[in-house]
This record gives C-alpha cells, sequence and structure tokens, in this order.
C-alpha cells in the first residue's frame, strides 16, 4: 500500500534525496512557474499575449501559444503545483530505483499540459492533449509491476483515449465551420457558430471528449482507479491538473459555444449528477485517498455545472473555485501521502492520534480541509458562498441545482473531517503498520504553502481578485464588468443561509458517516458497477477479437488462397458489372489455322497439367504450354521473347525434373476432382479474360511505343528496339532485375546445400 | 487472334488456380508457372499484336519503315520472364527444402507459424 515507503525499510534511515535527478525537475519547474508570475502583471491588466511559428502553413496550422486569463490561471496552477510536487516526490521516493523515470514522466507530462492549457491552434491543442493522454499512463502505470497498476493505467488511457478521438473530430469539425484553426481567431467570432449546421455534432464530440478526461459520470470509473499511481501523481495529476483539461477546453470554448439550450441543459445535468454521485461514493470510501479522488469528481463536475451558465456570478464562481479546489485538494492528496509514509497505512478506521506525532502536518491539513468545508474565513467559504450565489442564478432551474450542490457541499463537508481531522484528532484507531513520524520539510513543504495560500486568499481576497479571477471572467466572457466581487462578509443572504445549512448537514452527515458509509456499501455492492462492467466489456472485445481471428486466420493455406483469388474474382466481376461488358473489334476475333492450333497446344498442355497424376506427364505437359507460349512471342515479331522464354522454360523443365526425384510420387497423393474449387478457378478465368478483352476495346496509347521507336537509333544508336529499352533506356530496372536473379540463386543454392551440410541434426 | 488468345489465357489462369488451390506444393508450382505463362501473355496481348514484323529498324534507316510489332511490351514481358523465372527457382528449391525439414508436401500440414488450436 505504501508505495513510497518501498523505498526503504522501516529501520532504516530513509536516504536524502536522488542527486540532481531529483533536483534539477524541481529547478525546471520553479522556472517556468517565475516566467508565468513575470506575465502575470500585462495579463491582470487585461491584455494577451499571442505567439505563433508555422507548423503546416499550407492548411492554416502554426505552433500558436496564447496567454491569456484563463490560460494564465492554469498554467500558475500547473507549474505551481508542479514544483511542490516534484519537491515532494523528491523525498517521497528517496532512493527509488527508477526515480529518474519517474521525474522524467512528471516532468514531460507537466510540459505537455502547459502546452494544452497555452495552445492556440486547435491541432496543436490536440497533440498536447494526448501528449498529456500518454505521460498520464505512464504514470498511473508506475507500479507496472503489479497486475492492479497495469489494468488501471490501460483504462484510462481507453477511456480518455477514445474520448480524444471524439474530441479531434469535434476540433476538426470546429476548425471547418469557423474556417480556421486559430483558437483566438474562432474566440473573435463570437457566438457566429451557434448558426452553422455543425453546431450539434461539433458540441456533442467536443463534450464527449472533454467528459472523458474530466471523468463526468458515466465516464468517471477511471478516475479512481487512477489513485493506483504514487500519491504525488494523485495530486498532481488527479486534482490540480489533467482531470482540469476537460474543464479548461470547455471553458475555453465557452465564449463561442455558450449560451444554447443543448450546451446549458448538457452541462448543468451532468455536472449536478457527478457532483451528487461522487459525494455520496466519496463518503462510502474507507481508504482516504479514494475518498479524496471522488470529492475531486464531485469537484469536476461543479465546474462543468458553472460552466453551462452564463452569468458572471457562475463565471465568477468558476474562477474561484477552480483555484480554490486545486490548492486545498493537492494540499490534502499530499497530506495523505505523509500520513501514508509516516504511519504506513491510509485506512480511515485504523488511523489516530496523528496529530501528536505529525503536528505540522495536521495543521496545514486543518487548513486545508477548512477550506474544503468552506469556513470562513478561508478561500473555499468565499467560494461555496459564489457557488450558491451562481447556482441560483441559474434562471430555469435555481432549485435543483442549489438543492445538488447543497448535498455535495454538505457531504464535502464531511468527507474533509474524515480526511483531514480525523486521522490526526481522534484516539488512535488501531495499531499502525508503523510508527508515525513527521514529514521531513520538502514533503511539508507542499501542503503548508498550499493551505496557507487558501488562507491568505480568504483574508485578503482582493489579491486573488484583481491578479487571476477577473483576468479569467475577461477570457470567459469578454467583459470585466460582469465580475461578482469576492468578499467574506456579504450580509444576510440566501447564500449565506445555505452555508448554515451546510454546515448544519455537512455535521450531520459526518457524525453518521459509519452508519452511512455501511447501508451504502450494501447498496453499492448490490448496484451494477461500471467498473465490473469495464472487465466484462474488455474480456468481451478479446473473446470477439479472438472468434474472428480464428475464422480469418484457419492456419490452412488454401483457405487463404481461395480468399485471394475470391477477392480477385469479385473484384474485377465488379469493376466490369460497373462499366458494361466490352463490345470487341470484329477484327479481333478472325482466326487462322495456325491460330487455331496455337491456341490447341497450349490449352491441352494446361488441361493435362492440371488433372495428370503423372510426374512425367506433368513436366512434359508443363513444357508444352511454355513452347506455346514461345510459338505466340514467334508468329506475333518477338524473337527476342522467344528466344528467352525457350531457354528459361528449358531450365524449368530441367529444374522441375531435378527436384521432383526427390519428392514424393505425385501419385502417392490423391489427386480428386475439387469441383469447388474447379468453380473458382473458371470464376477467376472468366472475370480474367473479360478484363482482357475490355483491355483490347480500349484504344492502344502508343506514346511511349512512337518515343522509343523514333528515338532508338538516333539516341541510343540501336537497330533493335527491345533491347535498346532493356539496355538502355531501362538499363536501371535491368539491373535491379539481374540483381533478383543472382538473389534468387544464391538464396535456392543456400537452402539446396544446407540441406545436405546440415543433416539429421537440423531436422527434428 | 486476340480474342482467341484472351480465351487461351482465361483457361490456362484457371488451370492454373485449381493447381494452386490443391495444397499440395508440387502441384502448386506447376501452377506457379502456368500463371507466370499467363501473365506474360496478357501483356503482350494487350499491347496488340501484329504478325511476322519484330521491331527492328533496317540498316541505314532512321526509325523502323511502317507498322511494327509494338516493342514496349515485348520489353516488360522480357523481364517478367527473368524474374518469374527466379520466383519460381527459388520456389522449388523452398518446397524441396520443406521436404526435407517438415516431412511433408502437403501446404495443410505445415502448420509450425499457426499452429493448431487444442481442443478443449
Amino acid at each position: 500500500m505504501a508505495e513510497g515507503a518501498a523505498a526503504h525499510g522501516p529501520g532504516e534511515t530513509p536516504p536524502k534525496g536522488n542527486g540532481a535527478i531529483g533536483v534539477l525537475p524541481i529547478l525546471f519547474a520553479l522556472a517556468l512557474f517565475a516566467a508565468f508570475l513575470a506575465a502575470l502583471p500585462t495579463v491582470s491588466a487585461g491584455e494577451r499575449l499571442l505567439w505563433t511559428i508555422d507548423w503546416v502553413p499550407s492548411l492554416g496550422i502554426g505552433f500558436a501559444f496564447m496567454v491569456d486569463g484563463l490560460s494564465l490561471t492554469f498554467a500558475l496552477l500547473i507549474s505551481g503545483i508542479g514544483t511542490l510536487v516534484l519537491l515532494y516526490s523528491n523525498s517521497y521516493l528517496a532512493g527509488h530505483p527508477q526515480y529518474g523515470r519517474f521525474a522524467l514522466y512528471l516532468t514531460s507530462f507537466m510540459v505537455a499540459m502547459l502546452g494544452l492549457v497555452l495552445a492556440d491552434d486547435l491541432i496543436v491543442l490536440f497533440v498536447f492533449w494526448e501528449l498529456t493522454t500518454i505521460t498520464s499512463y505512464l504514470l498511473i502505470g508506475f507500479s507496472h509491476e503489479t497486475e492492479k497498476g497495469r489494468r488501471n493505467a490501460l483504462q484510462a488511457l481507453f477511456v480518455t483515449g477514445a474520448g480524444a478521438l471524439a474530441f479531434l473530430a469535434g476540433l476538426i469539425l470546429l476548425g471547418f465551420a469557423a474556417g480556421t484553426t486559430r483558437i483566438s481567431d474562432i474566440l473573435a467570432q463570437g457566438t457566429a457558430i451557434h448558426d452553422h449546421p455543425l453546431y450539434l455534432p461539433i458540441l456533442l464530440l467536443l463534450l464527449l471528449g472533454a467528459f472523458t478526461k474530466s471523468a463526468q459520470v458515466p465516464f468517471h470509473f477511471w478516475l479512481p482507479n487512477a489513485m493506483a499511481a504514487p500519491t504525488p501523481v494523485s495530486a498532481f495529476l488527479h486534482s490540480a491538473t489533467m482531470v482540469k483539461a476537460g474543464v479548461y477546453v470547455m471553458a475555453r470554448v465557452h465564449p463561442s459555444m455558450a449560451g444554447t439550450d443543448v450546451w446549458l441543459w448538457t452541462l448543468t445535468i451532468f455536472g449536478v449528477i457527478t457532483a451528487v454521485y461522487a459525494s455520496i461514493l466519496a463518503l462510502r470510501q474507507t481508504d482516504l485517498k479514494q475518498s479524496l479522488a471522488y470529492t475531486t469528481l464531485m469537484a469536476l463536475g461543479t465546474l462543468t455545472l458553472f460552466l453551462g451558465q452564463e452569468s458572471g456570478y457562475a463565471m465568477t464562481a468558476f474562477a474561484t473555485f477552480l483555484i480554490v479546489h486545486s490548492l486545498y485538494k493537492a494540499a490534502l492528496f499530499l497530506v495523505i501521502g505523509s500520513v501514508d509514509h509516516g504511519a504506513g497505512t491510509r485506512e480511515a478506521d485504523l488511523l489516530g492520534g496523528l496529530g501528536r506525532a505529525m503536528p505540522v502536518t495536521a495543521i496545514a491539513a486543518a487548513v486545508a480541509a477548512m477550506s474544503m468545508a468552506g469556513f470562513p474565513p478561508f478561500l473555499g467559504f468565499i467560494g461555496k458562498e459564489l457557488k450558491y450565489a451562481g447556482a441560483l442564478a441559474v434562471a430555469s432551474e435555481p432549485v435543483l441545482v442549489a438543492g445538488g450542490v447543497l448535498l455535495a457541499n454538505a457531504l464535502m463537508f464531511a468527507v474533509a473531517g474524515i480526511v483531514a481531522f480525523r486521522p490526526f484528532w481522534r484516539p488512535a484507531g488501531g495499531d499502525l503498520p508503523r510508527k508515525p513520524h513527521e514529514a521531513p520539510w520538502p514533503m511539508l513543504a507542499g501542503p503548508v504553502l498550499l493551505a496557507a495560500l487558501g488562507a491568505l486568499f480568504g483574508l485578503n481576497p482582493d489579491l486573488l481578485q484583481v491578479s487571476l479571477v477577473n483576468p479569467t471572467v475577461l477570457s470567459l466572457t469578454g467583459s470585466e464588468n460582469e465580475v461578482v466581487e469576492l468578499k467574506l462578509w456579504a450580509g444576510v443572504n440566501l447564500p449565506l443561509v445555505l452555508s448554515i445549512a451546510t454546515f448544519v448537514l455537512g455535521l450531520l452527515f459526518y457524525l453518521a458517516h459509519r452508519p452511512l458509509r455501511a447501508s451504502l456499501a450494501g447498496f453499492f455492492a448490490a448496484a451494477p458497477s461500471l467498473d465490473r462492467g469495464w472487465d466484462g466489456f474488455m474480456d468481451a472485445l478479446k473473446r470477439s477479437a479472438g472468434a474472428v481471428t480464428d475464422i480469418i486466420q484457419t492456419g490452412r493455406m488454401t483457405d487463404y488462397f481461395v480468399a485471394t483469388f475470391a477477392t480477385i474474382a469479385i473484384g474485377l466481376a465488379a469493376a466490369m458489372g460497373f462499366r458494361g461488358l466490352p463490345s470487341l473489334d470484329p477484327a479481333f476475333g478472325a482466326v487462322s489455322w495456325i491460330d487455331l492450333a496455337l491456341a490447341g497446344l497450349i490449352l491441352g498442355g494446361a488441361a493435362l497439367t492440371a488433372f495428370t497424376s503423372s510426374r512425367i506427364a506433368a513436366i512434359a505437359a508443363l513444357g508444352v504450354v511454355g513452347i506455346g507460349t514461345a510459338l505466340v512471342f514467334i508468329f506475333f515479331g518477338a524473337p527476342d521473347v522467344a528466344i528467352t522464354q525457350l531457354m528459361v522454360e528449358v531450365l524449368v523443365v530441367v529444374l522441375v525434373a531435378i527436384v521432383m526425384l526427390r519428392l514424393p510420387r505425385l501419385d502417392a497423393a490423391p489427386n480428386p476432382f475439387r469441383p469447388g474449387h474447379a468453380g473458382l478457378a473458371v470464376a477467376v478465368g472468366t472475370v480474367v479474360t473479360l478484363a482482357l478483352l475490355a483491355v483490347l476495346t480500349a484504344p492502344l496509347d502508343r506514346r511511349l511505343s512512337d518515343y522509343f521507336e523514333a528515338t532508338s537509333w538516333p539516341e541510343a544508336f540501336g537497330r533493335n528496339i527491345v533491347n535498346v529499352i532493356l539496355v538502355d533506356f531501362r538499363a536501371l530496372d535491368t539491373f535491379g532485375e539481374v540483381a533478383v536473379v543472382v538473389v534468387a540463386a544464391l538464396s535456392a543454392v543456400a537452402l539446396l546445400r544446407q540441406g545436405k551440410a546440415g543433416g539429421k541434426g537440423e531436422t527434428k | 487472334m486476340e480474342a482467341l488468345l484472351a480465351l487461351t489465357i482465361g483457361v490456362l489462369v484457371a488451370a492454373a488456380v485449381y493447381l494452386m488451390l490443391s495444397g499440395h506444393m508440387f502441384r502448386f508450382i506447376l501452377g506457379l508457372v502456368l500463371i507466370s505463362n499467363a501473365a506474360n501473355l496478357t501483356i503482350f496481348t494487350a499491347g496488340r499484336l501484329t504478325e511476322g514484323v519484330p521491331a527492328l529498324i533496317a540498316v541505314g534507316a532512321e526509325a523502323p519503315d511502317g507498322l511494327v510489332a509494338n516493342p514496349l511490351p515485348q520489353a516488360l514481358v522480357l523481364t517478367a520472364i527473368v524474374i518469374g523465372f527466379g520466383l519460381f527457382a527459388f520456389a522449388i528449391t523452398l518446397v524441396k527444402r520443406a521436404w526435407t525439414e517438415l516431412g511433408t508436401v502437403e501446404a495443410d500440414e505445415m502448420r509450425l507459424a499457426e499452429p493448431r488450436k487444442e481442443k478443449p
């Protein structure tokens, strides 16, 4: 369970870090964070930074990047939390033999995620989107020695990868409908896309991609499984960054796509269902990390819900809650990692009394949890008040939405207590696998800083408002006037009443969570599970693939040949059916007695070869066909071809004769008439004849032949045009042909000689 | 003659296909030789038949005098004959080798790469 602890035994002193491999990524992430911080004043002033280099100019695709309020908020969260997580990991996985790999994956993921939120081109956006999918697959599957780790990583890859295909289709359609792939240009067109006939397909495809990535019900099942990753990964990917990629994209296209009924209802319904369902599931878990994973789902549902709306309240609530959630959720995940690291377990019923052993972690956890539960004066309180205000501002169904948010918040309150209060402050619940100890400073820095920021912004909301919330709302609505002021005390109003109701309800849930959990466990054990359904789906997929393979790949060569020849016959017949049967020049039908004799020779030889059971007769008949062919060449002005044909024919017969003497007699193998094969053979022969007749009815293009006839002597000084073509005009082809024959000869010799030299040792 | 040759080629192909479907490696080789002949004749016929005038340029002339046989398909067929022979030589040694190694010339008995499924 405690994957970090695996690196060092209980009695040994843990190693200090991972050397340069551990430190360099931290510095890299810190430098990125500093760079984004430097852009903050410009963006806060309402400006947008654009940067482009050409990539595929013919399609108008460029490596275009844009820094505005929305993307900068995300970029700061990604690089800032990334720095803290890398710092944390360096201690958490200290001395891990594969730490270099881990740091590489995590840093690559961070860069991909930054590319995603900064991309100003739909195609670039997609490329980074897929890069996050792949790097997160590697991170979830980091514990690849376990069956579970591999399965869960694959599940995340498949679900988000399948969504990504829909997403790509949606992006391409969007680019097509808007006439440009540049996101800033699309946004400049305003809501013009609403009237495009492709609006609905675009919307549904984009949302399918976003919902799978952001784990909305019913695509939610992969996210809790992704907790197979080491805890710092969960803190980074599954709270602050990757799962928010879907949310980011919905926010990015919000100015263009939002405002229709489809958008409003799809996002609202999916958001509410996800938020409530996930909160209930969160309460059910006993593993602290799993609990947190489900509350992440709840947060994603809430963010989706807000993006469904257009009001300034909802947008401000979105921007604020986005930041609030990232801060407290990353902090709590890291705390859970420290608890796991220090106490050796994450089971809620075992843990207790850690407050004394891990005081700093406990305080950081408490502060983050207060923010999560929505206590004043923390930022979470402001976030929650705004959530209610935003929910009540939903014009059509305020009761449904506000009710859903209330229930979800109350459950969140209870979970905050279970995760961050009980393990530290209640008496110990049982024997811990390890004597708990306080985490080293790099593992404290993350939780403490993130929790402190939540408190700082709560006490001083203007700081956050001016720097990040206003620019983000500007990105979403195009106007700063829409922003609602963040304040701790907004007077006695409906949101405040709802807040108090949340506390009361949440406290009830917290006190009753053990019986509740038991009844929930009973209910969910009986209910169908999508996760188990997934296994069934994968098994069925593999079985059907196996069944199809068994049908297609029988392992019998004759079956493959039947398929090949039937394809030829049907394909040519279909082509002929489209063109109509050829009408032939009567001159082609004229025959002399020589023609008849030639044809008879070839036909007789072919028939005998096909049906004889005598080796000698077969060889002789083969020779007859060859000589008949050579005679055709002679009569119709091709003496060179005829000579070659005769020489080759002699060689063929000699070779066949030599080899055949070493093979079993032909009449030893029964050769009954095979009517099915004969029918197929006649069909192939018929279509070949028809195809050739069709060719003959088409006019002959003699341009190349005329060119060779005219230039053969003046340019190549040869009077035999065929020879000139072979050794001059197409000399390189002839050279290749010689090479082929030489290779064939060498291989034949090798095969024959090996048979002699290898002897019996090789044969069996 | 073109029509008659087209018919002859059809029969050649049919005989070749029948032989190749037999599953007996030696008959397969016979079919391979027949189908190469059929292919060569097809190319030759598609370039039209011209009786008795090879594509030669008389001494002193710059170009052939009047209509001669189409040289282009002839060049192609020449190449094809030689390549076909190379293929044939390789295939027949392969068959011989298969016989020494596997003790069978029946294609459907050669199941090293795709073994039969065990019946459960």
